[in-house]
C-alpha cells in the first residue's frame, strides 16, 4: 500500500489567504486554516510558497516516437513534473507522425506507463502534416487517447480550404485546431524575425506579416463556419490586435504565448548562438511589450512551452544548419513569474487562470484545471517565488540540454508538484512515477 | 583585437592603422624583394567552405609575402548535414596547430561561432559570410578610395561613395556601409526596393532607388554583383530590366564627376551589372582593388598575427 495521504501546511492560495490542505487517495478531502492532519499522513510544510493548481501545457514536443535521442515521453515527462506541470500535450510532429488512432494511442500508453503526469496526444490536422489530406481525426476523437486538439505545428494548416474543412470537421466532436500561423512563402528559407537585426546580421528574415496574415484569415474562417481556433505561440503584436478584435466580435479563438517570447528578443541572435534560433523567432522589445500586456488582459489566453528538445549537434554548429526549438517546460513558471508577476502585470489567481484553467478548458482537458476546493483532483503546483535560482542546463530533467536561459537567474523555484494526490516532486527534486 | 570577424569590431584609429600598415606593404611588394620574414614558422589555415578563387590566392598571396606556412583547407559542402561538422573541422585545425584561420563560410556567423567556441584558440578572420560581411573587401576597398581620392587625410571624410546592386544579399555593403561611414564618407545605397534590408532604415546611409540622379553627385561607384538566381526569386522581372535602371553602362559613365572612380569587389558580370567599356575605362580600378587586397590582408595578417594591433593602438 503506497503513501496516499498527504497534510499540506501554510501553504498561501491564489486568493492570498495562507490555508492548510488535506489530501487523501489523490484527492483534496479538506481545506482551509488550522486543520489537523487526518492520521497517517506525511506533513509537508508550505510556508512561504503559492499552491496552484497543477499546470497544464498545450503544446510539448515529447519527440517519442521516432526521436528519442532528444527526449522520450519519460524523459519528457520528468521535465514537465520538475517545471510543475501535471498536464502536458504531444505534439504530432514525431516520427511516425502523429495522425493516426494507433499512435495517439501509443503516445497515451507511454505516458501513462511513464506516470508522472498526464499526457494528452495532439493529433495531426492532416496526413503526414503534408497539409493536404485531412488525417483521421475521427478515429483519434474516438479512440482511447480521446484527443480533441489537433495541430500540424512546425508546419502551418497553410491551404485556406484545408484550413475551412479542418475546422468544419472538428466540430463533429467539439475538437480545435491548433494553428502554427506562418504563411510559407513569405517564410522561406526565414531564420529570424526580418528587422534591424537580420538586416545587420545577414540572416534572413521570418516577417511579423506572416504570422499575422494566417492569423487574420484563420479567425475570419473560424467565424464562417462557427467552430474553435487556437492559435499556437503568438509572438507579434500586430496578432495580438487581430485577436482582440475578434475577441470582440465573438469569434471563437484563443491564444497562446511561450515564456520564451514573454522574455527573449531578437537581440539574441546577435550572437549568432543558434541556442536562440526557434519558429516563431524571437521578435523586438515592442512585441515582448504587447505579448505581456496582451496576456495580462485576458486577449492571449495562456502561456504554453512549446518544449522543443533537440540534441547537442542540432545547436553546436552554424545558425543556419541549427535545428528550431528550445526548451521550456523546466523553466516556465519561473519566467512567468518573472516577466508577468514580478512586473505586477498579473497576481497568482491570474496564473492560475492562464496556466491551469485555462488551457485544461481549451484542450478539453476535463480532470485538469479544477478549481482547488474539496472533492477536486489533487493535482496541485507548489511554488516559492522568494527563492532563485541559476538555470544550469546540465540539470535538466529533459534529455536534451538546449535552454536558451543557461546562466541566468530566474525568480523562483518549483517546491513540489501532486499528480493525482501523489508528489511526483519534492523539495525540488523528482521523486516517483505514480501507477495504477 | 585577436580576430577580424565584422568591420563593427574595428575601431576607427584600427582601420586607419590597418589601412596606413598596408600602405608601407605596398612599398615592399612593390619592390624587387617581395617576402618578409614576419610570420616565419607561423600556420594559416585557408578554411573555404564556399567557393572563392579570388579571396583565397588573395590571403594566400599575402600569408606567403609574409612567409607563413599557407594550408589550403577547402570543405565545400560541409555542413551538419551533408558532412563533417564545422565544429569537427575547427578541432581538426587546432590539433594540427593552426595559428590562424581565415574562413569564408556560406552561413553568415559562422566566424564569430568559430571564434566564440572553445574549438580552437587560433586567430580567426572572416574572408566573406554568407550575406552578412567581408571586412577584408572593405578595407581594400578603404585602401583604394583613399589612394585615390583623399586630399591628404587618413580617413575619408567628405567622399561621397555609391553602392549599387544586391544590397540585400551583398556582404561587401554590409561590411563598407559600416567601414565607409566609420571613416567619414557619405554612402548612397542604390538598388531597387527587393534588395534592400528590411531594417536599412537603421543604417547611417542614404537609400536611393534612382540610379540617374545619384551618379553625378559621387565621387566613388561601387557595382555590386548581381546573381541570376535572384530573378527567378521575384527580385527582378530580368536581367535586361535590372541592367536598364540599375546597370553602369557608357552613358552613366559620362555623366559622373571628372574625377570619381568606379569600383567592383569582382567577379563581374560584364554586360549584366556593368558593360565591358565601363568595366576596362580609365575610370575603372578594378584590378587596382585586387592589388591592393594584397597589401590589406598582408597587413591584417601582420597586425593580428604578429600581436602589432596591440601595439598600434596604445601608441
Amino acid at each position: 500500500m503506497t503513501q496516499s495521504k498527504y497534510f499540506l501546511s501554510d501553504g498561501l492560495l491564489t486568493n492570498g489567504t495562507s490555508s492548510d490542505i488535506q489530501i487523501d487517495s489523490g484527492y483534496i478531502t479538506a481545506i482551509g486554516p488550522n486543520l489537523v492532519a487526518a492520521p497517517g499522513s506525511i506533513a509537508i510544510d508550505l510556508a512561504g510558497s503559492i499552491v496552484l493548481p497543477g499546470l497544464v501545457d498545450l503544446h510539448t514536443h515529447l519527440r517519442e516516437p521516432g526521436r528519442e535521442d532528444a527526449e522520450t515521453i519519460l524523459s519528457g515527462s520528468r521535465a514537465g513534473s520538475k517545471g510543475g506541470y501535471v498536464a502536458i500535450s504531444a505534439m504530432a510532429n514525431t516520427y511516425p507522425v502523429a495522425d493516426t488512432a494507433g499512435v495517439v494511442e501509443q503516445v497515451l500508453r507511454l505516458g501513462q506507463a511513464a506516470g508522472y503526469l498526464d499526457v494528452f496526444p495532439i493529433g495531426a490536422v492532416t496526413q503526414g502534416l503534408a497539409g493536404l489530406a485531412l488525417s483521421e481525426m475521427g478515429a483519434m476523437a474516438d479512440s482511447p487517447a480521446r484527443v480533441r486538439v489537433f495541430s500540424d505545428d512546425g508546419n502551418c494548416v497553410f491551404d485556406p480550404l484545408v484550413m475551412r474543412r479542418a475546422l468544419e470537421y472538428v466540430k463533429k466532436f467539439g475538437g480545435v485546431i491548433a494553428q502554427h500561423a506562418q504563411e510559407p512563402r513569405l517564410t522561406q528559407g526565414s531564420q529570424m524575425n526580418e528587422g534591424e537585426i537580420s538586416a545587420k546580421l545577414g540572416l534572413r528574415g521570418w516577417p511579423a506579416i506572416a504570422e499575422e496574415a494566417i492569423i487574420a484569415r484563420d479567425v475570419l474562417l473560424a467565424d464562417h463556419v462557427k467552430s474553435r481556433l487556437h492559435i499556437c505561440h503568438l509572438t507579434t503584436a500586430g496578432g495580438v490586435e487581430i485577436i482582440r478584435w475578434a475577441k470582440a466580435r465573438g469569434i471563437d479563438v484563443s491564444a497562446e504565448v511561450t515564456p520564451h517570447h514573454l522574455l527573449l528578443t531578437d537581440e539574441s541572435a546577435m550572437s549568432y548562438d543558434p541556442i536562440f534560433k526557434v519558429n516563431p523567432p524571437l521578435r523586438t522589445q515592442r512585441d515582448v511589450e504587447a505579448l505581456r500586456e496582451a496576456l495580462a488582459d485576458g486577449t492571449i489566453d495562456i502561456v504554453a512551452t512549446d518544449h522543443a528538445p533537440h540534441p547537442t549537434e542540432a545547436k553546436e554548429c552554424e545558425w543556419q544548419d541549427a535545428a528550431f526549438g528550445m526548451l521550456g517546460l523546466e523553466s516556465a513558471l519561473s519566467i512567468v513569474n518573472k516577466t508577468m508577476v514580478e512586473t505586477g502585470l498579473m497576481n497568482w489567481e491570474q496564473v492560475a487562470q492562464r496556466m491551469s484553467y485555462a488551457p485544461a478548458r481549451i484542450g478539453s482537458y476535463t480532470e485538469h484545471g479544477q478549481v482547488i476546493a474539496v472533492g477536486a483532483k489533487a493535482h496541485l503546483t507548489i511554488f516559492n517565488p522568494s527563492v532563485s535560482y541559476r538555470v544550469d542546463r546540465d540539470l535538466m530533467a529533459s534529455r536534451s540540454r538546449n535552454t536558451p536561459f543557461h546562466g541566468l537567474e530566474l525568480p523562483g523555484i518549483v517546491e513540489a508538484t501532486f499528480y493525482r494526490g501523489h508528489p511526483t516532486l519534492l523539495n525540488g527534486a523528482l521523486t516517483s512515477a505514480v501507477h495504477a | 583585437m585577436k580576430h577580424l570577424l565584422s568591420i563593427g569590431d574595428l575601431t576607427k584609429s584600427e582601420a586607419i592603422l590597418i589601412l596606413d600598415t598596408a600602405q608601407e606593404l605596398a612599398r615592399v611588394s612593390d619592390g624587387p624583394m617581395k617576402k618578409l620574414p614576419t610570420l616565419r614558422g607561423r600556420t594559416i589555415v585557408n578554411l573555404f567552405a564556399e567557393d572563392s578563387t579570388r579571396t583565397r590566392i588573395s590571403f594566400e598571396a599575402a600569408a606567403k609575402r609574409l612567409s607563413a606556412d599557407v594550408i589550403n583547407f577547402s570543405a565545400k559542402g560541409s555542413s551538419a548535414s551533408k558532412g563533417e561538422s564545422l565544429k569537427d573541422t575547427a578541432q581538426t585545425l587546432q590539433a594540427m596547430g593552426a595559428d590562424a584561420v581565415i574562413i569564408r563560410h556560406f552561413s553568415s556567423g559562422a566566424p564569430q561561432r568559430l571564434a566564440d567556441s572553445k574549438w580552437m584558440s587560433g586567430a580567426v578572420i572572416n574572408a566573406g559570410d554568407g550575406t552578412h560581411e567581408h571586412p577584408s573587401q572593405a578595407l581594400l576597398d578603404a585602401f583604394t578610395i583613399r589612394k585615390h581620392l583623399s586630399m591628404g587625410t587618413s580617413d575619408l571624410t567628405g567622399i561621397r561613395v555609391a553602392i549599387v546592386g544586391d544590397i540585400l544579399h551583398s556582404r561587401v555593403a554590409r561590411s563598407n556601409v559600416l567601414l565607409l561611414t566609420m571613416l567619414g564618407a557619405h554612402v548612397t545605397l542604390v538598388a531597387p526596393p527587393t534588395l534592400l534590408p528590411v531594417g536599412v532604415e537603421s543604417w547611417p546611409v542614404d537609400v536611393s532607388y534612382d540610379f540617374d540622379s545619384v551618379l553625378s553627385e559621387v565621387d566613388v561607384v561601387m557595382m555590386l554583383r548581381i546573381q541570376l538566381e535572384r530573378m527567378t526569386d521575384l527580385f527582378f522581372p530580368n536581367a535586361r530590366e535590372y541592367s536598364r535602371y540599375f546597370g553602369l553602362n557608357r552613358d552613366r559613365l559620362s555623366v559622373m564627376k571628372p574625377d570619381a572612380i568606379l569600383m567592383h569587389p569582382g567577379p563581374m558580370n560584364r554586360g549584366l551589372e556593368i558593360t565591358a567599356d565601363c568595366a576596362d575605362s580609365a575610370r575603372s580600378v578594378i584590378v587596382e582593388q585586387v592589388t591592393n587586397g594584397v597589401s590589406v590582408r598582408m597587413a591584417i595578417l601582420y597586425l593580428l598575427l604578429a600581436g602589432a594591433m596591440d601595439q598600434g593602438i596604445s601608441q
